[in-house]
């Protein structure tokens, strides 16, 4: 017990010393797992407004790959990822397996059906509502889309939200094809893994209680967001 | 207007959905000028008639055709004005500037048209508010307020009173009847006789999706032609 009392102790001093080393692993978290939030944003919403509104070739194929990826286990996507990127793989000549960008690929491919799949469904419900109404006041389909958008951003903030929480708090891709460098590809979660499994407590300790921290943030925003659309929009 | 978009002709015009013939061959003239009341119990095909009146859906069978040039209608011309208010997740003003956008009107000249709508159907103190959190009456107001800004020729109505109260259908009333005096044509459905009597100046007695009778409104009360018109005003003097 008193290892465990020793670990607390010294992890709240990384934190309060602001410590390089447990820094520069935060940082690359955050900049991993918010450049992957935000590419899957830019690609999610508009597929799954699109899945949602329009009826095009292979929409059905879309959706049905959106669906299988929100249920894939992440080792699974860094494993594809890893395949892709190695030496031999397709993408093999790009050079980017074991680096940050590996990571935001993977996290990216994690997150982007989570955040088209709650458009889909966010938009498609304000569609139901809105779409004589936007006709009848003349929106050709992509200001409509646009709006039913606009309209459902609580909801679709929330789904950001749930995509950042997941990406941040997933070890097994970023493990696979970042291979947890040190100083280079380790983020909060690997180096928990590896430095519970290296029996170093303190480290694994701070950075548990900053994720947890993060975890906290997440949910008490997506509240605040949802109580704020109720009180708004009701 | 020089460019009028009047008068609408609906020409053999049907509609079938699963199977099922839900208007059957309405053929009518839709003059300038005269409030128009489609009138009938309910599934007797009012909404659908006005949705497609307004192009919103196509007939199966026949024609629809404004001003006799067989082009569709030309979006900003028309406006509708739905049983159940649907309005955006913004402010009151808001609503108003955004459709006001899609019809092509400059930003910088939205703001003002969108104020003296509000004004008109009372409620310029609600423009920061929240759409959704107005009353339902408001809530029917503010759409004819997006409705007024729109400056349209033609303005449908489908039931728009149908689950207010007597005060809040009062207002909106007022505010169709101000509509009328500005010259806009007035196409409005109900099931409500009392109100087709207060506003009608023609009617178009629906039943079971055909049009049973085309009269002025006069006519129509005094001296209805058909059993149906007659059986459905006598059910009102009965009630």
């Amino acid at each position: 017990m008193t290892d465990f009392g020793d670990a607390f102790t010294t992890a709240f001093g990384l934190i309060a010393s602001l410590d390089p080393d447990l820094m520069e692993i935060v940082l690359l978290s955050l900049r991993v797992s918010l450049t992957a939030v935000g590419l899957a944003v830019l690609v999610g919403l508009p597929l799954g407004a699109a899945v949602a509104l329009f009826r095009f070739p292979g929409r059905l194929v879309v959706a049905a790959l959106l669906n299988a990826f929100m249920g894939l286990p992440p080792v699974v996507i860094g494993l594809m990822v890893y395949l892709l990127l190695s030496r031999n793989g397709p993408l093999g000549v790009l050079g980017l397996l074991f680096t940050p960008t590996a990571m935001i690929i993977a996290q990216w491919l994690l997150i982007t059906p989570i955040v088209a799949a709650l458009a889909q469904q966010t938009v498609s419900d304000l569609h139901a509502e809105y779409d004589e109404q936007l006709r009848s006041l003349g929106a050709g389909p992509g200001r409509a889309v646009w709006t039913l958008l606009w309209d459902g951003r609580f909801s679709l903030l929330t789904a950001v939200l749930a995509g950042f929480g997941r990406a941040s708090a997933e070890v097994g891709a970023v493990m696979i094809v970042g291979g947890n460098i040190n100083h280079v590809t380790r983020v909060m979660t690997t180096t928990i893994a590896l430095e519970t499994s290296k029996g170093n407590l303190a480290l694994a300790l701070g950075l548990g209680m900053i994720l947890i921290t993060l975890a906290l943030t997440i949910t008490l925003s997506a509240m605040a967001v949802r109580d704020l659309a109720s009180r708004r929009h009701a | 207007m020089t460019d009028t978009i009047l008068p609408l002709s609906i020409d053999g015009v049907g509609y079938t959905a699963a199977g099922r013939r839900l208007i059957d061959g309405i053929s009518a003239t839709l003059e300038a000028g005269p409030r128009t009341i489609v009138l009938g119990p309910n599934g007797a095909g009012k909404s659908l008639l006005l949705r497609l009146c307004h192009g919103l859906i196509r007939p199966t069978t026949g024609h629809i055709t404004w001003a006799g040039t067989g082009a569709p209608a030309r979006p900003g011309h028309q406006a509708m004005v739905f049983q159940r208010p649907v309005l955006l997740r913004r402010s009151t003003f808001a609503n108003v500037t955004y459709a006001l956008g899609l019809k092509g009107v400059r930003r910088h000249a939205r703001k003002a048209l969108a104020l003296a709508a509000l004004e008109r159907a009372g409620l310029a103190e609600r423009a920061t508010q929240p759409a959704r959190l107005l009353s339902g009456g408001e809530q029917q107001r503010l759409t004819l307020a997006r409705a007024w800004a729109l400056e349209p020729e033609v303005l449908f109505l489908d039931e728009p009173t149908a689950s207010l109260d007597p005060a809040a259908t009062r207002r909106v009333e007022t505010l169709i009847t101000q509509f009328h005096g500005a010259g806009t044509k007035i196409v409005m459905t109900t099931h409500d006789l009392g109100q087709a009597r207060r506003l009608a100046d023609e009617v178009l007695f629906l039943h079971h999706g055909r049009l049973v009778e085309h009269a002025p409104a006069g006519d129509f009360f005094a001296r209805p032609q058909s059993r149906e018109a007659a059986a459905f005003i006598e059910g009102d003097l009965l009630w």
